[in-house]
């Protein structure tokens, strides 16, 4: 399931900007624990961010983006009160989807 | 200016090399291969894991194909010169190249390189702010589509303390 991820979306005229903190060890396979075994990767590879119908921005990550994400974008065209929905999808299929509305 | 970048852009200028082609072709290829090739699509991509399984540059030689990606001024990167952690680079990354639609973002000494890919739909504006992991001092490239050509942008950042070691 996922932790929560905190969403904050604010108009400032026709442009919007969403801002994106999410909660992910983003682990890249490439380290070891303390016994020397590999830490197996457990990375987000998709993230789907859509207002209403309209998909305003997807993505593919690997392993190399920060452990829990942070991510910024602006979009035109979005209006105060509309809900801003934010998926993601890691390399084990457990996947969340949080929402907000646009301030 | 980088010094790969300006070896890179002094090649571009005189007549190709083989190891030019080679460079710009793995540039063209990794974006085939991440998936940024296909028209119109926006909708959540599927993830590659050929494109995120490349560890240089140079590997995606065998899909060499399309056009060059070519420097572009019109590409900003607003990122520190000198990050102390690499586990957490800050980036911003925007691109005034007309019809963007899409922007990669690479770490050449990283032992993928692909960091992120980005698909822009018409009406975002070109323009990503994110954080990313280096394992050591690199050359961090953003590469942008844009009405089916693409244009790169490079920056080298210091790393004090690499992002992925045990």
């Amino acid at each position: 399931m996922g932790s929560p991820m905190k969403l904050r979306a604010r108009a400032d005229g026709d442009v919007v900007e969403v801002k994106i903190l999410m909660a992910h060890v983003m682990e890249t396979g490439q380290r070891k624990n303390p016994a020397g075994e590999p830490i197996p990767a457990h990375f987000i590879q998709t993230v789907t961010v859509t207002y209403g119908p309209r998909t305003v921005l997807s993505a593919q990550w690997g392993p190399a983006v920060s452990a829990n994400p942070f991510l910024s974008f602006k979009f035109k065209g979005g209006e105060k009160g509309g809900t801003i929905r934010v998926n993601w999808v890691d390399n084990k299929g457990d996947t969340r989807t949080d929402a907000t509305i646009i301030l | 200016m980088p010094m790969l970048v300006h070896r890179f852009t002094k090649r571009m200028q005189m007549n190709q090399t083989r190891r030019d082609v080679v460079r710009q072709g793995s540039i063209v290829a990794l974006l085939m291969a991440a998936g940024l090739l296909r028209p119109g699509d926006v909708c959540a991509a599927d993830w590659n894991p050929a494109a995120f399984e490349i560890k240089k540059l140079e590997d995606l030689v065998t899909l060499l194909g399309g056009e060059p990606a070519t420097a572009s001024d019109a590409i900003a990167i607003n990122a520190p010169d000198i990050a102390e952690n690499g586990a957490v680079v800050p980036i911003t990354v925007s691109s005034a190249v007309p019809g963007t639609d899409a922007i990669s973002i690479l770490v050449e000494k990283n032992p993928n390189v692909l960091a992120a890919a980005f698909e822009i739909p018409a009406g975002t504006l070109p323009e990503i702010n994110t954080r990313v992991k280096m394992a050591q001092t690199s050359n961090l490239f953003v590469l942008v589509r844009a009405g089916g050509k693409y244009f790169y942008a490079a920056k080298e950042i210091k790393i004090t303390l690499g992002g992925c070691g045990g």
